[in-house]
């Protein structure tokens, strides 16, 4: 089997250009080797998010080559993180297809509508994530452009946002910007990070970490006066 | 491979008042047989100099009849796919090739498209409306078949780029218009170096075989060949044009930073493929006799790549009718 070590360098510069490590995951096997990462993910692979404090990513039903490509980035550095440099160093690569697998497939990531609606002017958070910020030369794209319709990802590449913890994509954002983060394929993710402001970071965190639940409530809400 | 020059054409009155970028002049000039015709003359480059035009944001629309047409344009323009199989026989939406729904300079921007038109066209020979050159979208940037003039899509657009224009000035090349026109390519745009490019920068979104991606019905990123993409009659599959708007606005969001020549070549990599028939061939005899008359500029149509002839035989893509 080939591993990221022994590729040569053109072979390597393609991983680095697709991060989808051709390494077959066990779910089953996985379970066992991910008994340390419950702490903080919790039993159910959820995560967790303390308001103003830590932020444990849902990892549920993500995609397993995303996964995996965080977890060895974490062993290289590309993605810099005191907490999780330790864990991902105990782990061997099979180990890490087999963590990634099992994250996976431990439930689904939440499907959202994908039909077209108009994003909300007045709104500054929806208007972010379908519509972006061009004014000013900022060149900031839609981030629903690259994250697919209400940010639920796209293939192995663009994870999903809408539905995770607030405080873990507000960090991520701010680690692209204070250069710890530096992972992201072809520096798609960097440049934008940088031009966006503050306050743009934590209208993005909050539209997505809330976008679920507020579409499932305006969906119950359109039923209701259907029903009328 | 042969990548032909555009021609030069002095007969647009327009090109007269406007600088004309050096990379438009061409070094064989007119055809010899005495056809004065030439079917791909463009608009003259826009002119240098900053950017000073800002159309209006959404949130100052009104709440009246005009501001819900606007709204409908802008739906239609973000989402064209709502006209698919009616007006759209591929996978494009307007937004693709006209960033930030139409409003982002360098790229296309509909404030500096709306108040050059009527303008005299040289791909179609004839003095252009607005309604006209939106149609001429339809038919090839969306293999489609365009919307009547005065239909409510039409007005919808239309409206939707008359809002945008709010207090641009009319007949008026501005800063900003059209892509940015780079500099003649330094080696000549070259396939194999473009594939390079291609499998670097643009296949993470684009796939290696240009067939984009979709999440359930939606296009997140557009096919750039095969059935799904413009047509060999849309102004995106000269080399130039790609190269011009790839250099300003690809990858998303690192504009600019391709190098010239990368630009050029994966340009060329991306047009050296099959996509939907010309719509204008269905009226001529022949390949050869589409190419003479509608292909001179900077394009493959005709050419033989890898052992085919693209624009060989009579795949129309999804359009099922012929254009007039």
């Amino acid at each position: 089997m080939i591993t990221i070590s022994k590729v040569g360098g053109i072979a390597l510069l393609l991983a680095a250009a697709t991060p989808a490590l051709a390494q077959q995951g066990d779910a089953e096997r996985g379970g066992t080797s991910a008994v340390v990462c419950v702490a903080c993910h919790q039993a159910d692979g959820m995560g967790m998010n303390i308001p103003g404090g830590e932020s444990w990513p849902r990892l549920a039903g993500m995609n397993a080559d995303y996964l995996a490509k965080q977890l060895h980035d974490f062993k290289s550095g590309d993605r810099e993180n005191m907490t999780m440099m330790p864990f991902a160093n105990m782990l061997s690569d099979q180990q890490i297809a087999d963590v990634a697998a099992y994250y996976a497939e431990m439930a689904s990531w939440p499907e959202l509508p994908t039909a077209y609606h108009a994003a909300d002017p007045n709104k500054e958070g929806e208007w972010l994530a379908e519509r972006g910020d061009w004014e000013d030369s900022t060149f900031i794209p839609a981030c629903n452009q690259c994250h697919g319709p209400n940010g639920q990802g796209v293939g192995t590449t663009f994870p999903p946002l809408a539905g995770q913890h607030a405080g873990y994509i507000k960090n991520q954002l701010n680690a692209w910007r204070e250069g710890t983060r530096h992972n992201d394929p072809n520096e798609l993710m960097v440049g934008i990070a940088k031009r966006l402001s503050d306050e743009q970071v934590e209208l993005i965190a909050e539209y997505y970490a809330e976008l679920p639940e507020s579409l499932a409530a305006a969906d119950a809400q359109e039923q209701q006066e259907d029903a009328k | 491979m042969k990548l032909r020059n555009p021609h030069l054409l002095t007969a647009a009155a327009l090109m007269s008042a406007l600088t004309i970028s050096p990379a438009l002049v061409a070094q064989d000039a007119a055809s010899s047989d005495g056809e004065e015709r030439d079917y791909q003359i463009q608009l003259p480059a826009p002119p240098e100099g900053e950017v000073t035009f800002q159309p209006p944001h959404e949130r100052d629309l009104p709440d009246n009849q005009y501001g819900d047409m606007v709204r409908k344009g802008r739906d239609l323009f973000i989402n064209t796919q709502s006209l698919r199989g009616k007006h759209v026989f591929n996978d494009q939406n307007c937004v693709n090739c006209h960033l930030d729904a139409g409003r982002l300079a360098h790229s296309a921007p509909m404030w500096a498209a709306f108040g050059v038109y009527p303008a005299y066209r040289g791909k179609n020979d004839k003095v252009n409306t607005l309604t006209d050159r939106m149609q001429g979208c339809f038919t090839y940037s969306m293999n489609g078949v365009p919307p009547e003039a005065g239909s409510e899509e039409i007005v919808a657009l239309e409206t939707y780029l008359h809002w945008l224009s709010t207090g641009a000035p009319i007949n008026e090349s501005l800063p900003g218009r059209s892509y940015p026109t780079l500099s003649e390519a330094e080696q000549e745009p070259d396939i194999t170096r473009g594939a390079e490019v291609y499998a670097a920068q643009c296949a993470i979104c684009h796939e290696d075989d240009g067939s984009g991606q979709q999440v359930g019905e939606r296009w997140v990123f557009p096919p750039l060949w095969g059935d799904g993409a413009f047509n060999w009659g849309a102004g995106m599959h000269r080399v130039n044009t790609a190269a011009n708007f790839i250099k300003a606005n690809m990858p998303l969001g690192k504009p600019y930073s391709l190098t010239d020549q990368q630009a050029w070549d994966v340009a060329a990599f991306v047009n050296s493929h099959e996509r939907p028939q010309d719509p204008r061939r269905r009226t001529m005899e022949s390949l050869d006799e589409t190419v003479d008359i509608y292909h001179n500029h900077m394009g493959f149509y005709g050419d033989e790549i890898n052992g085919e002839r693209l624009g060989e035989g009579d795949n129309y893509g999804e359009n099922p009718t012929p254009s007039e």
